[in-house]
């Protein structure tokens, strides 16, 4: 393009039209550095990404390790060059599109001074280790290993974590289960914990593992199956006045699929049952496979404390010697407050009174137009979906998901909702080259902004996860969206009613109260816990059909 | 099912490992709890396959590959190399004759040597008088009348372009532990030298006089010396600010302390004497030609142990970068040579660089040189660095060495010993390749060095060899 530059001196008074044409055709400049020899974990880079595209004049930007996916994608994208076929998935590859040359320097600059701030290994003046072996003797008494690598790497240094001896908490997802069941019968022979994988969080002696929150310590041990569930109980039981003495995940298929067996929720429950703090367990989980009820049931009633299980979309049992049901997440956790108190618990939906609930549901539902009959959940979390389904399905005679309790209602298009639609966006259709809604909005505000398109939208359903690794303001970021959705619902006639909650403490950077104020300055309607949002729901809905 | 070691983790200080995404430990440190992040990478540089045999061997090996490369570093840290004596090549190099001329690197055809090799040839036959000038010279290399083969083949090593003919002195080092020795040439000095591929007038006069006063004198000084135990001041020089491998100004100093009361002594013209002694005293490489040797004769008996990955060989001849292993035989891997990445004389830029060579690396396979930086704090100007990153090279090489080393410490390190024996597989699994640091010839043949810094070894010579190890090794199903 440097012709460009010079045609205005040769043409004179052709500049305007020339600039004119320019535009109008959206010429492109395209720019492309291949870094040999640099690996960035993908997340990372997809943020940089994300941050790059931001730049005024970058129509397109790639900041991405050369892997085989990456290196199609960029085909794709007319992105590629002799450098980049040859690019292997150590070698970093930034690919910029702008409109203008400055532009480009620009965006080089900020994908370098990003990559700096993330920081690596190249170049870097402090040694780290490049291995868990060197890692380990580094740090020699380390106890816990953290895992959160691409899935089809992380097995084996989670393997070689458990064969040092040491305590695992796989964070990756997209681990084959014969790989989970290998790693956990490794960690039943040695007596470790092996949480994950697809483990999201884990609150040990107090710390947040991943995605967790600031909840006070006590005696509940909790054991969960999955991230937000144990987030969303652990919160619940802050919110409630106890404690936590330890945070558990398993990985969601340790109950559902008998090959792994239940082997970490057993390992967890006999440690629980020995801790001397804890006094209360609670289990979360989806339904367990058929054939490992019995065993859950047994090794609770081995520790002989008091348990509180709630297994999500199973009807709650009755009471049988030291367990208890419960009927939801938050239930859970003030049950298992109760039992450590010695308490009796007294089972309720809400925390306001009737009335006060009436008024709401009147209130909200009073200027919705006649076309207004569909509930749309977007959620981040996958647990608080799951838990908003299984509110939800009967009483509106079927809800559409990705992952439904009726298979019939399985969403056939992740992006496009049908009917009463309750997504959760953490979901590998939404996630491909975007890092989770927990940590990037936009995938929340852009399907805002696409639901609020269609008129017969009556109620927005939304959480919002807050605590360590998450967004540093997930509320503040989903305001515009939802002030814009709730104007386009009153300028069509009717009336949006959004209801959510926040899942957090006051202990968290971003604050539970601070969250919750944003959530209803943009008029949503926020409650104490995701039941009572989905609770709420079912009520307004109930309100609509009468 | 036993679970103490979870409660006993309940009941412990949190000290976590952080493999991927840093904001995991991010959170944890701000909460004060100790956490140590892993500089990861995708294992074999992400390639499937090369992984997939590396888990298959290391779960299946034929023969304990770990207890072949404890015997392997045991053999070098027993090693006693001791400066004997100074000879003739023809007289003591093993295999050596008058039409032979050693290289550095591995095996290199005349047609196939980079400049500063050819010039070195040149300049080797010049000198023996096998031609009368350069052109003669390049006739006779490409004749076929002259035998080309690489110093490793003949237990000698040569820095640069290493070429040894039948004439020129050596130093003999013995490994007392093992009695095997190890030949290397005399340093000529920086500059136009016959090692960076220089062969004017003035160079093979040096030659001349290194073979007719220098090495005589030095020989019958260190006559009256008697053996030096080389192990011992390569130790004392990592302590006094070298890593013996580019920084050799220590080494030359401790062996002029060492030969002068001896050279004095000498029937010999103060003359003469003077000449050798400022000979010594103004190149600061005169040492390396010393460490090499000694190196050389630390690690040839942890050749050949069965079923050992440890690289008992780096070599380059300026074309390819070449490596061995113990248990493999004198097979050599090879890749590409690189281009250094270093700081130029004035004068000069990357566009004059040679690619690298030289069998210098010979120190890095014992633990001192590019693996000792830590010890040398100076170097790092060299390379346009910082002490603190000297330290990070040193650490980085832990990672790929079976062993620390018990007379080689870095007394900034709280003298812990040098990373020792380079394990094959761990530069296979890590990606971490060997941390090398080098002189830089210029490409074309007579002009000499142009510069230093550091070079990174092709990471497709350690993935050869680990298929063929992989190979011998694999235990068939």
């Amino acid at each position: 393009m440097g012709s460009v530059a010079a045609l205005p001196i040769l043409y004179g008074l052709q500049i305007t039209e020339l600039c004119f044409s320019r535009e109008e055709e959206a010429v492109t400049l395209k720019r492309i550095i291949v870094r040999k020899d640099s690996y960035y974990d993908s997340v990372v880079l997809m943020s940089i990404s994300a941050e790059i595209k931001k730049i005024d004049g970058v129509t397109e930007a790639v900041v991405a390790m050369g892997t085989e996916v990456n290196l199609a994608l960029m085909q794709d994208m007319g992105l590629d060059d002799d450098e980049v076929a040859e690019a292997g998935p150590n070698d970093l590859i930034v690919a910029l599109e702008a409109e203008a040359q400055e532009v480009l320097d620009r965006a080089v600059a900020a994908v370098h001074e990003l990559l700096r701030a993330k920081s690596s290994g190249e170049a870097a003046a402090v040694y780290r280790p490049t291995g868990l072996e060197s890692a380990v003797k580094a740090l020699a008494d380390a106890n816990l290993v953290v895992i959160s690598l691409p899935g089809r790497y992380a097995a084996r240094e989670a393997r070689k974590a458990l064969l040092a001896d040491r305590h695992v908490m796989l964070f990756s997802d997209n681990v084959p289960i014969e790989q989970e069941v290998e790693l956990k019968k490794i960690a039943e022979e040695r007596g470790l914990l092996m949480m994950g994988p697809d483990c999201g969080t884990a609150i040990i002696n107090g710390m947040p593992i991943c995605f967790a929150n600031a909840v006070r310590r006590g005696d509940i041990g909790v054991v969960s199956a999955a991230g937000t569930g144990l987030q969303e109980v652990a919160c619940s039981i802050e919110r409630s006045g106890g404690g936590i003495s330890q945070g558990i995940g398993t990985g969601g298929r340790d109950l559902k699929d008998e090959r792994v067996g239940g082997t970490m929720v057993r390992m967890a429950v006999q440690a629980l049952a020995k801790d001397p703090v804890t006094k209360v367990i609670a289990v979360v989980s989806k339904p367990p496979a058929p054939a490992l009820v019995p065993v859950v049931m047994k090794a609770l009633k081995a520790g002989g404390k008091p348990c509180v299980v709630h297994f999500i979309g199973a009807e709650a049992g009755s009471p049988l010697e030291n367990i208890r049901y419960s009927n939801s997440l938050e239930e859970t956790a003030r049950m298992a407050v109760a039992l450590s108190r010695g308490e009796t618990y007294t089972p309720r939906v809400f925390d306001l009174s009737e009335d006060e609930i009436a008024a709401i549901v009147e209130r909200e539902t009073a200027a919705m137009s006649a076309r207004q009959r569909y509930v749309r959940g977007l959620f981040a979390g996958g647990t608080l979906t799951d838990e908003a389904v299984c509110v939800l399905h009967e009483p509106l005679g079927g809800v559409y998901s990705l992952d439904p309790l009726d298979s019939a209602f399985k969403l056939t298009d992740p992006h496009r909702s049908q009917a009463h639609t309750i997504v959760d966006l953490g979901e590998d259709a939404f996630t491909v080259g975007r890092p989770h809604p927990m940590i990037d909005a936009s995938i929340r505000t852009e399907r805002i902004e696409q639901e609020m398109q269609d008129p017969e939208v009556a109620v927005l359903l939304i959480d919002c996860v807050i605590g360590y690794s998450s967004h540093p303001d997930p509320a503040g970021a989903m305001l515009a969206a939802l002030g814009a959705a709730k104007e386009r619902a009153r300028a069509n006639g009717g009336y949006l009613a959004v209801v959510g909650s926040v899942t957090g403490t006051e202990g968290d950077s971003q604050n539970i109260h601070a969250q919750r104020r944003k959530l209803e300055s943009a008029g949503c309607v926020v409650m104490p816990s995701n039941y009572q949002g989905a609770q709420l729901v079912k009520r307004m809905m109930a309100r609509r059909a009468s | 099912m036993n679970v103490d070691r979870i409660a006993e983790l309940f009941g412990r200080d949190l000290k976590v490992i952080n493999v991927g995404l840093e904001a995991f430990a991010d959170n944890l440190v701000e909460l004060g709890v100790e956490v140590q992040q892993v500089d990861w990478k995708p294992p074999a540089g992400g390639d499937t396959r090369i992984l997939a045999l590396f888990d298959r061997l290391a779960a299946n090996a034929s023969q304990d590959i770990d207890a072949a490369n404890a015997e392997a570093v045991a053999r070098i840290m027993q090693a006693k190399p001791t400066l004997i004596d100074i000879g003739v090549a023809s007289d003591v190099v093993p295999g050596m004759h008058n039409k032979l001329v050693l290289h550095a690197g591995p095996p290199v055809a005349w047609q196939n040597m980079a400049g500063p090799l050819r010039g070195a040839v040149i300049g080797g036959l010049l000198y023996e008088g096998l031609a009368g000038d350069a052109a003669e010279a390049e006739e006779l290399a490409a004749s076929g009348e002259i035998t080309f083969d690489p110093c490793h083949h003949h237990d000698a090593v040569g820095p640069m372009a290493g070429v040894v003919t039948a004439s020129m002195p050596v130093w003999i080092v013995e490994n007392r532990s093992f009695g095997n020795r190890a030949y290397c040439t005399l340093n000529e000095g920086l500059g136009k030298v016959l090692r960076y591929g220089a062969y004017s007038q003035e160079v093979i006069h040096r030659l001349k006089w290194m073979a007719a006063e220098l090495a005589p004198v030095l020989q019958a000084a260190l006559k009256r010396r008697g053996p030096i135990d080389m192990k011992n001041i390569i130790a004392q020089v990592l302590q006094m600010g070298d890593e013996g491998h580019n920084r050799n100004r220590a080494g030359t100093s401790l062996m002029i302390r060492e030969l002068a009361p001896h050279l004095v002594m000498l029937e010999e013209p103060k003359e003469k004497l003077a000449r050798v002694l400022t000979f010594m005293h103004e190149n600061d490489h005169f040492f390396l030609n010393l460490t090499m040797p000694s190196c050389k004769s630390t690690i040839d008996p942890a050749r050949d142990i069965e079923a050992s990955s440890l690289i008992v060989a780096m070599a380059r001849n300026g074309t390819e970068f070449g490596i061995q292993i113990s248990g493999l035989g004198d097979r050599w891997f090879t890749g590409p040579a690189a281009v250094v990445d270093g700081l130029y004389l004035p004068g000069f830029s990357a566009a004059d660089a040679a690619r690298d060579i030289g069998d210098s690396v010979i120190t890095e396979t014992v633990g001192i040189g590019g693996f000792a930086m830590a010890a040398a704090p100076a170097i790092v100007k060299f390379v346009g660095a910082t002490p603190q990153d000297a330290m990070t090279f040193t650490r980085r090489m832990y990672d790929i060495t079976v062993a620390e080393n018990d007379t080689y410490q870095i007394p900034a390190m709280d003298f812990r010993g040098t990373p020792t024996g380079i394990d094959l597989f761990k530069i296979v699994e890590t990606g971490t390749l060997p941390a090398i640091n080098t002189g830089i010839a210029h490409k074309d043949p007579g002009v000499g060095m142009v510069g230093a810094g550091l070079v990174k070894p092709p990471e497709s010579c350690f993935t050869r060899a680990f298929e063929a190890f992989a190979e011998r090794y694999g235990r068939c199903t």
